[in-house]
């Protein structure tokens, strides 16, 4: 039993391979790419428009509400990386529907890239903000005694968010190919739709702690208003 | 071992070409579009606001417009109104005025005919009172009355004024013809004779006189001589009622006539 699309190698030369993750992870980008392309190659700036431009006016103003209200000002430079963050992890828990997908959130070198990009955005939106300077002294408030312990956080936080969603999404297909085993054609069904439930929460919860890091990263410079919330 | 670096970095890799392809294809032109729409409805509300404002505008004058064309509306009708009457008030002024003066003018016409119905019956009445006068006078001429009517001649000159007699005198001096005495019938010698003895003792000279009948004088006796003229006739006072009469027909305000007053002095000769 395989428990990450991983082990699945299709080609390898010495360190270099071509897995399954790897596989699966372009067939969704090529999915995403080419479907906004084919919706968004007939925009309609009037007030008639179809139904798959709505549909994507939805997601995206959806999801720019979301980092606002998660208290991020200018919404839209945040909204590439966050969104993106989302729009993958639930399309890779919806594509499991499909007979013979894996999803690749299922597999820990991708929730580990992923909450390493998280790792990597969060100190470059908050030098951004307020200055190299700025930043690093955050890791010394109130005293240099937490400095340790921020550090701490900040690997436990980005570990914890791999984990997180690698473990749901790796159970999911987990409990699928087990309960095919013990019991065919119906259960499996409803598991498959938990499983869906799962995901998209599994995707909201990814991109809103991701959002939540980077506007405490934002916050720090102001005390009164300094609330980073612990995962 | 779960985690292939490998993998990881793979992962990251494209990850990181997956937010850029998303933004490039996705974000980009939603958002664009998304502003476009807004921008267009915010255009599209402000026209609407600026349209309406000038509707509101349009509307307060055209209200506006509309009260002042009332005004003037009541005013013009009010002016007409007053203007109608005024007219008709003239126009009822000018149609009596019309009437009166066309009834004046019915009420001078029929004055003026009652007038010339009265002068023409008047001078009917006239005619014909003294033609009867006239034929009764001449019908009633005989012996007895030519001797009265010589007395009275007589007695006319005498009592002539001095003025009258001095003219006169005068004028029986100048003319070398004899005077003339003319009478409806032919007098008697001895009339001749008293005739001719009153007319040298009244006049103070002894001129000759010719006798003559004239028909034409009704019941009377003449003297004249280079122009001027004595004489009393019937005729005379006719002369004289007739002249009395057409003076009083001339007077507008007295058109009636007496004829019973005036035709005494014809019956005095009598």
């Amino acid at each position: 039993m395989r428990l990450s699309p991983d082990e699945i190698i299709f080609w390898q030369h010495g360190f270099l391979k071509l897995n399954g993750t790897i596989v699966f992870t372009w067939g969704l980008m090529l999915l995403l790419t080419v479907g906004s392309l084919l919706i968004t190659r007939k925009l309609s700036t009037g007030l008639k428009r179809s139904r798959w431009q709505n549909f994507l006016e939805i997601v995206v103003t959806g999801i720019e509400k979301q980092i606002e209200d998660v208290g991020l000002p200018h919404a839209r430079k945040f909204l590439p990386f966050l969104g993106t963050l989302f729009l993958f992890v639930a399309a890779a828990a919806l594509c499991t529907v499909i007979p013979g997908y894996e999803p690749p959130t299922s597999s820990l070198s991708t929730t580990a890239a992923l909450a390493l990009c998280v790792l990597v955005a969060v100190p470059l939106f908050g030098i951004e903000d307020q200055g190299l300077g700025g930043y690093l002294k955050a890791y010394i408030e109130p005293t240099v005694i937490m400095l340790p312990f921020n550090i701490i956080s900040e690997i436990s936080r980005t570990l914890a968010l791999a984990v997180r969603l690698f473990g749901n999404m790796m159970s999911g297909s987990m409990i699928i190919a087990i309960l095919l085993t013990i019991t065919p054609f119906v259960f499996p069904i409803f598991m498959t739709l938990l499983g869906l439930l799962t995901g998209m929460v599994q995707a909201y919860i990814f991109s809103i702690l991701a959002a939540v890091y980077i506007a405490a990263a934002i916050r720090v410079r102001k005390p009164k208003t300094k609330a980073e919330p612990k995962s | 071992m779960l985690i292939d670096w490998f993998t990881v970095g793979a992962q990251a890799l494209n990850f990181l070409i997956l937010v850029w392809l998303m933004k490039r294809f996705l974000y980009q032109p939603i958002l664009h579009a998304i502003d476009a729409r807004e921008k267009r409805i915010a255009a599209k509300l402000a026209d609407a606001a600026a349209k309406k404002a000038e509707a509101q505008k349009e509307r307060d004058e055209f209200q506006q417009k509309n009260e002042e064309f009332d005004q003037q509306r009541a005013a013009l009708l009010s002016k007409a109104t007053e203007e109608a009457k005024t007219e008709r008030q003239h126009l009822l002024d000018e149609a009596r005025k019309a009437a009166d003066a066309l009834s004046a003018k019915c009420q001078k016409m029929l004055i003026s005919d009652a007038r010339n119905l009265s002068k023409a019956l008047s001078r009917r009445i006239q005619d014909e009172v003294f033609a009867i006068a006239r034929k009764t006078l001449t019908d009633l001429a005989g012996a007895s009355l030519e001797e009265r009517m010589g007395d009275i001649f007589i007695e006319r000159l005498q009592s002539m004024p001095d003025e009258a007699k001095t003219s006169f005198a005068k004028a029986l001096r100048t003319v070398s013809d004899p005077a003339l005495v003319r009478s409806t019938f032919d007098l008697s010698a001895a009339q001749q004779k008293a005739i001719q003895k009153a007319i040298n003792a009244n006049f103070s000279t002894n001129v000759p006189v010719r006798f003559e009948t004239a028909p034409d004088l009704i019941s009377g006796i003449e003297l004249s001589a280079n122009g001027q003229k004595v004489a009393w006739s019937i005729d005379e006072y006719l002369a004289s009622l007739e002249r009395s009469v057409g003076e009083l027909l001339k007077e507008k305000d007295k058109p009636e006539v007496k004829p019973e007053n005036k035709l005494k002095p014809a019956t005095r000769p009598q």
